[in-house]
């Protein structure tokens, strides 16, 4: 999949030591195990990061594929921003992990640079919580307005049911206010259903 | 008074060719146009189409289908009729009225069959025929505009938007072309106008039907009663796809059931106002009032086989047409709105226009020559 | 497009919502649109009416237990997804796939993309206004969904790859039923060709409309068809080559203006060039098994399970705590109906993944629904919204 760690004597460095080159302060660390070459980086400075991959020739990272996030529960720090890269010129691709601690989720948003993670950044936010500074229209996705919590967290019960809505007058104008409730403990609201 | 001066009487007269030829034929013929529809567009798509509908009490017989005809109108009338809240009641109540007189007082001036003696086949031949068609057919408008505005519906707002445009602007086209046919019969009779398609060119051989002599009339009032009708390609107002269903979003029962018989009448007296103009009306090639003339031969026929074989022809000709009316629906996509305004002014009006002067050439030419 | 200040008509632009439920929402989906007559001048894509929570799911449950999810994801070509995640836990584990087994993958995912891509045409050609051949599409389909379920036993919840390998083999008489089928859709393909591609009203009416700039379609990270359609040649099966798809020859269509004429194009000629992939690996299927025997993954033989005590052990494990990968995290990519479909599954050991992500190609599609519809007609939201082929259950999982 990529010129990489894999090529014994490959005069070409692969593409995480030419980061960790470029960016000493941002890259913790970087492996390419299974042959995918994954970066981890510290938040700050990652717009930069991001820049460098999408704007330098020898990165030529234009297609934004994924962005999404994991909750690494027990473990700290305990979530990681994932974003998967592609170039299509060089054919290579790329993985960037962003750790976050509970309490701080909040990262860059890179949606200036690619307008995909526009949507992206806004699902990661619906499931997550995880905010994303400079993002344009931080709403909910593919959830309701008005449900509370953020599912993909591994304290959210699977089986857990949210209370019915009642029924919205219509508006003319599609804004609403995000009201982020983080519930007490594990609460299964009655529903008559 | 006995009966045979009751039946002279011109009003009894009028009243039992209304109820004959519209009752008994063109509402048969446009309920049987709703299967139809449904059986030609299967035929179409490679099934079989409605084939369910059965009498249990006659031993579940299916008939391939024509008891759908019975099911759909007893499932109209059975269905709860809704007025939407804010929706205006008056015009909602009687914006279908407007479509289905429309479609429905046209028959009046249509010839079913040749007149024999004085007793013609047509509820009433006015001198202004085709004057009064088109005049029926523009109160067609105020059914959709008037359904779509009253239903306090976004949608069905943007469906009688388009069908004020569309139908407008195709009234334009369709009197035009008619122009052409008025020129070259000179009168707007249309009892006149099928008696003048019986006459011949090169001795007996080639009838004047108004196909031949106004072949770019006929196709553009095709087109342009297609328009009027709304069908496919034309069908923009019922948007289906965008606009769910335009005008009509907002009916159910028998109003809609009146909105969609009005719609197959339409298309019904559309094919026959083009057999009645453009293909020689009831005419049977060659057939005069006493028999068959060709090439100088004669096969005299008694007067009711001509009547009989008039009436045939003139079915045969309807039912054609509706076939190709309905196989263009099932074959054709849709054009977009601002497609169908582009393609009325600027491509069929000045088509239209150098159709009425060549026709005026020609016919001047004619005259001068012989 | 007139400028609403210029107007001194006291009018207001109208807000009208096309959705929920709409003929030509596909899935469920909801636009708040903002017209200016008939032209739209703001756009608002409102999703998730079909939001089931698989990535929660799949978090609950273990590696075998998440395949029947995948068959729902994109449900026109649910064998693709099957494959997709079995290729990605495969990774995980370092599995070798028996060479019979990925040609008959390959046979099955050729199948999904042509239901797909029929489903697509069929249901543009519907929604603006060619409704017989949406019905002849239909038609087509059925004969390769009855191909499907000799194979699998459902035309939709296929359930069919494992881990390893497949579920079965493919069955007797597979092949000639499968060039027999072929045959006739093809022919169907070739009327609605006939019908469409050559007949004004639906030319104007695709012609133009929808236009995406190749930067914007990077950007947006379009792939798949669409991608295609502006002019880029990125196929996940040459740039990433996976399964048996080196050993085949097959060309990539690549459209030129990226319109949704170009769209429908580029899928018609996919299907014709996946019916070739079907008949060069028809020919070419090898003899051998269909499953791994790799125990950490697959059920061993019933034979072994009541004969051998180590069969039994490995099918207990197996079947109560699920295969267990080795700690690491993969993301696997195949080319979809759609375009890019990558999931990204991370393991620590258990039986059930730490987090199992699909990246639903259809997204960024959706994503840029809004600057494509911009400036156009509302009857240009039918054509739009039929070629970027939203699949519900893949956009919103």
């Amino acid at each position: 999949m990529t010129a990489s760690a894999e090529t014994p004597n490959s005069a070409v460095p692969p593409l995480t030591a030419l980061l960790q080159a470029a960016f000493p302060q941002s890259v913790r660390d970087r492996h390419a195990q299974g042959g995918e070459e994954t970066v981890i980086v510290r938040r700050q400075g990652m717009l930069d990061l991001f820049r460098f991959l999408r704007d330098d020739p020898r990165c030529a990272f234009d297609l934004m594929i994924d962005l999404t996030a994991v909750d690494h529960l027990p473990r700290t720090p305990r979530f990681e921003v994932v974003v998967h890269l592609k170039s299509l010129a060089h054919n290579h691709r790329l993985r960037v992990k962003i750790p976050i601690e509970e309490g701080q989720e909040e990262v860059d948003s890179i949606s200036a640079l690619w307008v995909a993670a526009d949507w992206y950044e806004r699902e990661c936010f619906d499931m997550y919580g995880i905010r994303f500074a400079g993002h344009p229209d931080l709403r909910r996705l593919l959830l309701y307005p008005e449900f509370a919590g953020h599912p993909l967290r591994k304290d959210y019960d699977h089986r857990l049911q949210q209370p019915r809505v009642p029924l919205r007058a219509v508006r003319e104008r599609h804004d609403y206010e995000m009201r982020v409730q983080y519930p007490e403990g594990v609460e299964k609201p009655r529903n008559p259903a | 008074m006995n009966i045979v001066e009751i039946l002279l009487n011109p009003y009894v007269q009028a009243i039992l060719k209304i109820v004959v030829f519209v009752l008994l034929f063109v509402m048969m013929v446009g309920t049987v146009m709703t299967l139809m529809e449904r059986k030609w567009m299967s035929a179409v798509q490679d099934r079989i189409g409605p084939n369910r509908a059965n009498l249990p009490l006659l031993g579940g017989i299916r008939a391939h289908g024509a008891f759908h005809i019975l099911a759909d109108g007893l499932k109209s009338i059975f269905k709860e009729d809704t007025v939407p809240d804010g929706a205006d009641r008056f015009m909602f109540t009687i914006a279908p009225f407007f479509a289905f007189i429309s479609a429905i007082v046209i028959w009046a001036l249509i010839p079913f069959a040749g007149p024999i003696g004085d007793f013609k086949f047509q509820i009433t031949d006015l001198n202004p025929g085709l004057l009064f068609i088109f005049a029926i057919t523009s109160l067609g408008v105020y059914g959709a505009v008037l359904g779509g505005w009253s239903s306090n519906n976004k949608f069905a707002l943007l469906g009688a938007a388009r069908a004020t445009s569309q139908m407008l602007s195709y009234e334009v086209f369709l009197g035009l072309s008619l122009m052409g046919v008025f020129m070259v019969h000179g009168t707007l009779q249309v009892g006149t106008i099928v008696e003048q398609q019986n006459q011949y060119w090169f001795g007996d051989l080639i009838p004047k039907w108004g196909m031949i002599t106004q072949p770019v009339g006929f196709v553009i009032f095709f087109t342009a009663m297609l328009a009027e009708a709304k069908r496919l390609p034309f069908d923009a107002p019922e948007g289906e796809s965008e606009i769910i269903a335009g005008y009509f979003l907002e009916y159910s029962g028998m109003r809609y059931a009146a909105f969609m018989l009005a719609e197959y009448i339409a298309i019904v007296g559309v094919a026959a106002l083009t057999t009645t103009l453009f293909l020689g009306g009831y005419h049977v090639p060659w057939l005069h009032a006493d028999g068959f003339h060709l090439l100088g031969g004669h096969w005299a026929l008694p007067q009711w086989i001509v009547t009989v074989l008039q009436i045939g022809s003139f079915a045969t000709k309807v039912i054609v047409l509706c076939w190709f009316i309905i196989l263009v629906r099932w074959t054709v996509p849709r054009f977009r709105f601002d497609q169908i305004m582009d393609l009325g002014w600027k491509k069929l009006l000045p088509v239209t226009i150098a159709n009425v002067v060549v026709t005026a050439v020609v016919l001047l030419l004619w005259d001068w020559i012989g | 497009m007139r400028r609403l200040e210029n107007l001194d008509l006291g009018a207001e632009p109208m807000v009208i919502e096309i959705g929920p439920s709409h003929p030509a929402m596909h899935g469920i989906t909801r636009m708040l649109t903002k017209l200016d007559g008939e032209v739209i001048v703001d756009l608002d894509v409102d999703i998730g009416y079909l939001h089931r929570g698989f990535e929660k799911e799949a978090e609950n449950s273990n590696y075998i237990q998440i395949v029947p999810y995948t068959d729902r994801l994109n449900y026109v070509s649910p064998l693709i997804n099957n494959v997709g995640y079995s290729m990605a836990v495969e990774k995980l584990f370092g599995l070798e796939v028996p060479r019979r087994a990925e040609f008959a993958r390959v046979i099955m995912m050729e199948i999904s993309r042509i239901t797909d891509h029929l489903t697509c045409l069929g249901a543009m050609a519907m929604e603006v206004g060619a409704m017989s051949v949406f019905i002849w599409f239909v038609k087509a389909r059925e004969y390769l969904w009855e191909l499907v379920e000799e194979v699998t036993g459902a035309r939709l919840t296929t359930n069919w790859t494992r881990i390893g390998g497949n579920a079965n083999d493919l069955p007797d008489g597979f092949l000639s039923m499968l060039s027999d089928r072929l045959t006739k859709v093809e022919a169907v393909i070739d009327e609605g060709d006939a019908m469409l591609l050559r007949n004004k009203i639906f030319i104007d009416r695709m012609k133009g409309v929808g236009i995406l700039s190749k930067e914007r379609a990077v950007s947006y990270a379009f792939t798949g068809p669409m991608l295609r359609a502006c002019g880029v040649p990125y196929d996940v099966r040459r740039a990433d080559p996976y399964s048996v798809y080196p050993e085949l020859d097959f060309e990539i269509p690549v459209g030129s203006v990226g319109d949704c004429f170009d769209r429908f194009l580029v899928r018609m000629e996919e299907m014709r060039q996946s019916m070739s992939i079907i008949r060069q690996a028809s020919e070419k299927l090898p003899a051998g098994g269909y499953l791994t025997h790799d125990r950490r993954a697959s059920l061993p033989d019933k034979l072994d399970v009541f004969s051998s005590i180590e069969g039994l052990i490995d099918h207990f494990k197996i079947v109560m705590e699920g295969p267990k990968p080795p700690p690491g995290e993969t993301y696997t990519a195949v080319e979809g109906g759609n375009g890019e479909l990558g999931f990204y599954i991370v393991s620590n050991g258990t039986g059930q993944p730490v987090k199992c992500r699909v990246r639903p190609p259809c997204f960024n599609f959706v994503a840029a629904l809004r600057e494509m519809c911009i400036g156009h007609y509302v009857a240009d939201i039918v054509p739009i919204f039929g070629s970027v082929n939203m699949i519900g259950g893949e956009l919103e999982r």
